[in-house]
């Protein structure tokens, strides 16, 4: 009888992974034994967030061990645990409890009965993104991918009520199944390439092998990228963005654009920087176009948008492209740039959604127009409001500024000679960028804080947004969270820069 | 006095004012003036004894503070003040509670107008105090803020179109100082391995190559000549203007427009001297032009707060003239006209303010014999017409006068040119007055009643400085000069450029004044 040899198992390398699914199950377990108790939505947000601080505890301990003894390939090299997982763990994980406590006040007013499992899928797509931020493997970034996809489609959905949530959630499962095919198909090739899906495997591999035809490789790499591409929503495969943000229940749209966005760049910087770093030179111009087309194209549209679901839609989109200017420096600068990036990117997303769910209402209009007014009836959520998209426009002194400030830095400091063009000309088409970003942020202020009068359009005057709005307390804690946080990092950003920079990759 | 961070004081001080009035209660209006009038009183008690400590006989920077900010890229927070800066900040100092006092009419929502209104000046004075260039950007972006929310909430009826405009044509300048300040902050790493924004490290390295700086400083260029503004850049400035509330006005001419020219001075001429020198002459044109253009387009305007508007647009031309004679003569002058033009312009927009808070009207053919029914607001206003045009005796003389001798020294022609728009001043200020002061009042403006003591103590020390740097000058180029010289003698050593040599001053003599 042959004996199966299984790997030893790495318990803190899996251990953050594991509280996430713990919870999920147990949660899905008390809605399968108790079906009636209303207790079981309580108990549901009491394991999530119990499940949230273990796994987060966990990736303390790993970020311990890591800082001691240095970053280890765990689960015959299937994971990777080194200070990128950790960094964009910490990322995922903040996203997903912020998301949890946006989404109970939301949740109650839609009437939606099916909470606990919400929390639960919630969870599940949490998982798959963790995983994602430490595979190591091909294998594993498809496995992951499809972890944190399928809940989202479900989640996307959740909203079955309303067509428009249907519709995204429809929209995002076809188009999301194709990516991840496209990305399978990449991956197939590459093995086809170097005979190995292990991602240091295949550095390996192209460091001691020079390939005389390497067609299959290059044209793997670039299924990859658009498989991956999809989940980040870059120019051109950002299609289903607008539609899908705008439709899905707003919480799960700001988890999207901050926890998902943070997991498909943790496989991309991953893969790019470790598996293919010796063939910058093949990939560097895609990562340019793709850069570029994402900045302009999003921010531009972003101008014509007349609602804000929309409009942070497309935002989100030119946001990726400022984390893509990072990566197409493809330096250890431009990696520490684009992951202190997400972080502050999900802390001022979050809280923009969070302003939009609150005062999103039951008809799911989101228009600009209905912001008419909002400063004088709802004083402090508008200024919040306005703080989070001054921030997402890079005014300083919010993190948003810190934010590109470190992407721009990046490619001003090309690596080679060579490069300098590409990467100035990048710069300039980032700065530009974000002069355009100003100004479809600033109309929403405007709208906000000018009078009836002033706001041109003939439309009927603020419908709606009339009725006071009552915070509920988790929303609030949400709110002051990211306002803290992106004023802090915008202020003080030592400690989250030298956090980004000791989140190196292992190589 | 050596210990106390007075420069830090200097900026916080309005920030710590602005906090404190977010904490006052909305319907307490009276509280949150009160904190505004103790936050901007401090902050010019701060500048006045920075100008008394102030030493003249050095051209380095003085009072610098440095700590580290953060050092993922090597960003300090570093601050000091020589010649240029400290009549900058100064004349903030003075404005910012004038203005203040000037908005004592204002009557809804105080507490966010004080707010605002604080945060601005905070912004303003990291601003000029700055020697760090990512320091100094993030207060030259972060000032946007406040201005932007000051114009949109308290102007007037195209408020709205007004402050987007404002945002936007500046953040389009600002963004290309960004890319270019971090270019050449980087460019400076590869060649001596420091990294470091700090200006006077920036300033003292000679290792870029010619085309490179070119480029850099048209980046820089692209930020200073909107905000100050340079002839086609200018399309913003009569439309804020215009729809700002009066304490605005006096900010946005009396300092903001300032910064692009501060700009120039502090930033392009020292990191960029070659550069600086080639494209001096597109520079001297564009300012001609705009001393022309914008005293001609002022005499043709119907509405009076447009017509400062472009005068002041004249008046850069005045400084960026001085700037880019490059020599020490027009550094001196456009130096006094930067002090001097928020002086005369503030006190001018201030009397319209007055006026349009009597009439609600800004159109000049609206008015009619306001020195019959106000003999005083009248007289403040041919003061400050009089000094603003550059009669003798005043601030504006010896400014115009310097940068136009500077000119003329370097650019013959240019300043030929340029001496027609001291004239067209006249004329456009002078038919206004006319228009609006004399003849026969009617209806309306004979019932213009006369200034209060509030706007007398807003207006005298504005047109009482003026008169007092016009009549003696020598306090003033005595803390430039040195500085001038410093910036003058960093082109003679880094460049090939020689400043036009002349024996002395006076009627020809022998060699004279020769290029």
């Amino acid at each position: 009888m042959t004996k199966i040899v299984t790997p030893g198992i790495d318990w803190l390398a899996v251990a953050p992974v594991l509280a996430l699914v713990a919870a999920g199950l147990l949660i899905i377990m008390l809605r399968a034994l108790f079906r009636r108790a209303t207790w079981v939505y309580d108990a549901a947000i009491g394991s999530a967030v119990l499940g949230i601080a273990i796994s987060a505890v966990f990736l303390w301990r790993q970020w311990d061990s890591i800082r001691a003894d240095g970053p280890y390939l765990a689960l015959s090299k299937m994971m990777a645990i080194d200070g990128f997982a950790v960094f964009l763990g910490v990322v995922v994980l903040s996203a997903t409890l912020l998301t949890l406590m946006l989404s109970s006040e939301y949740l109650g007013r839609q009437g939606i009965r099916s909470r606990p499992e919400y929390v639960a899928l919630l969870l599940f797509s949490a998982t798959g993104m963790l995983v994602m931020t430490t595979a190591n493997d091909l294998i594993v970034v498809f496995v992951a991918l499809e972890t944190l996809s399928i809940p989202l489609y479900v989640l996307a959905a959740y909203d079955r009520n309303r067509m428009r949530s249907l519709e995204a959630g429809m929209k995002y499962f076809v188009l999301g199944a194709f990516s991840s095919a496209v990305l399978l198909y990449g991956i197939a090739l590459v093995y086809g390439a170097t005979g190995t899906t292990s991602l240091s495997g295949i550095a390996d591999f192209l460091t001691r092998v020079t390939l005389l035809e390497n067609g299959t490789l290059i044209a793997g790499l670039m299924l990859l990228l658009v498989g991956l591409g999809f989940k980040i929503a870059a120019v051109p495969f950002h299609m289903w963005t607008p539609d899908v943000y705008e439709g899905a229940p707003t919480p799960i749209t700001a988890f999207m654009a901050s926890a998902t966005k943070a997991a498909g760049f943790a496989a991309i910087l991953r893969v790019l920087l470790t598996a293919f770093a010796s063939y910058s030179t093949d990939w560097r111009p895609v990562i340019w176009a793709l850069a570029i087309l994402t900045l302009l194209v999003g921010s531009v549209v972003a101008l014509v948008q007349t609602d804000v679901k929309r409009m942070l839609a497309y935002s989100s989109i030119s946001h990726a492209g400022y984390i893509l200017i990072g990566l197409e420096a493809g330096t250890r600068q431009g990696l520490r740039a684009a992951l202190f990036y997400l972080l502050v990117y999900a802390f001022m997303v979050i809280g923009s959604f969070a302003v939009v769910a609150v005062v999103g209402r039951r008809d799911h209009r989101h228009l600009i127009s209905d912001y008419r007014g909002f400063a004088t009836r709802q004083p402090l959520l508008a200024a919040l409001l306005a703080f989070f998209l001054l921030a997402q426009a890079g005014i300083p002194p919010t993190g948003g500024f810190m934010a590109k400030l470190g992407v721009f830095s990046a490619v001003a400091n090309p690596v080679s000679g060579d490069q300098k063009g590409l990467s100035y000309s990048l710069l300039i088409v980032g700065v530009i960028a974000s002069v355009i970003s100003a100004f479809f942020y600033l109309r929403v202020v405007v709208t906000m804080y000018g009078s009836e009068a002033d706001v041109p359009d003939g439309e009927e005057v603020a419908r709606g947004t009339g009725s006071r709005i009552s915070l509920d307390v988790p929303t609030g804690l949400v709110l002051v969270v990211c306002a803290v946080l992106t004023l802090w990092v915008g202020i003080l950003p030592t400690l989250l820069l030298d956090f980004a920079r000791d989140a190196t990759l292992i190589f | 006095m050596s210990g106390f961070p007075i420069l830090t004081a200097i900026i916080v001080t309005p920030i710590i004012g602005s906090l404190i009035t977010l904490c006052v209660p909305a319907r307490r209006p009276d509280v949150a003036r009160a904190v505004g009038f103790v936050a901007t009183a401090a902050t010019l008690g701060f500048a006045a004894w920075l100008l008394w400590d102030f030493k003249t006989a050095t051209d380095t920077f003085q009072f610098v503070e440095e700590t580290r900010w953060f050092d993922a890229l090597g960003v300090g927070y570093i601050v000091g003040v020589d010649g240029f800066s400290i009549f900058m900040v100064a004349v903030t100092a003075l404005l910012f509670p004038i203005g203040l006092l000037a908005s004592t009419t204002l009557d809804h929502r105080v507490k966010a107008y004080t707010f605002w209104f604080l945060l601005l000046e905070g912004a303003i004075m990291g601003i000029f105090l700055s020697l760090d260039l990512i320091c100094f950007f993030v207060f030259w972006e972060a000032m946007l803020v406040p201005m932007y929310f000051l114009i949109a909430g308290w102007g007037s009826s195209r408020r709205v179109y007004a402050a987007m405009k404002f945002f936007i044509y500046t953040a389009a300048g600002s963004a290309f100082l960004l890319a270019s300040i971090l270019v050449l902050g980087f460019l400076h790493q590869s060649a001596t391995g420091v990294l470091t924004f700090d200006y006077r490290v920036l300033a003292s390295w000679n290792g870029l190559a010619s085309s490179t700086e070119k480029w850099l400083f048209l980046g820089f260029m692209a930020a200073f000549a909107i905000k100050a503004p340079l002839f086609p850049f200018h399309t913003w400035l009569p439309d804020v203007h215009t729809e700002a509330p009066t304490a605005g006005s006096v900010v946005l001419a009396g300092v903001i427009l300032k910064m692009g020219a501060y700009g120039f001075l502090r930033f392009s001429f020292e990191l960029f001297p070659q550069a600086s020198v080639y494209f001096s002459p597109l520079l001297l044109t564009l300012a001609v032009i705009g001393i022309i253009y914008g005293s001609i387009v002022a005499a043709m305007q119907k509405d009076a707060k447009r017509v400062i508007a472009f005068s002041s647009l004249a008046h850069m031309g005045f400084i960026l003239l001085g700037i880019f004679s490059i020599t020490i003569f027009g550094l001196d002058g456009a130096a006094v006209t930067m002090l001097s033009h928020p002086l005369t312009t503030g006190a001018l927009f201030l009397v319209i303010g007055m006026l349009y808070e009597r009439r609600h009207t800004r159109q000049i053919s609206d008015f009619g014999g306001i020195w019959k029914s106000a003999p005083v607001l009248t007289s403040f206003f041919l003061v400050a017409l009089f000094a603003g045009i550059g009669l003798p005796g005043f601030s504006g003389f010896i400014g115009e006068f310097l940068a136009l001798l500077g000119t003329f020294l370097a650019h013959r022609w240019w300043a030929v040119v340029a001496t027609a728009g001291v004239i067209l001043a006249a004329v456009y200020m002078l038919w206004m007055f006319q228009r609006v002061f004399t003849g026969v009042p009617d209806g309306e403006n004979a019932k213009v009643h006369d200034v209060s003591l509030r706007e007398i103590v807003v207006v005298v020390p504005l047109l009482a400085l003026s008169l007092f740097i016009g009549l003696y000058p020598k306090p003033v180029i005595d803390r430039v000069e040195p500085t001038v010289k410093r910036v003058i003698s960093n082109f003679e050593r880094k460049t090939n450029y020689e400043q036009p040599k002349f024996d002395r001053i006076g009627p020809r003599h022998g060699g004279g004044a020769t290029r």
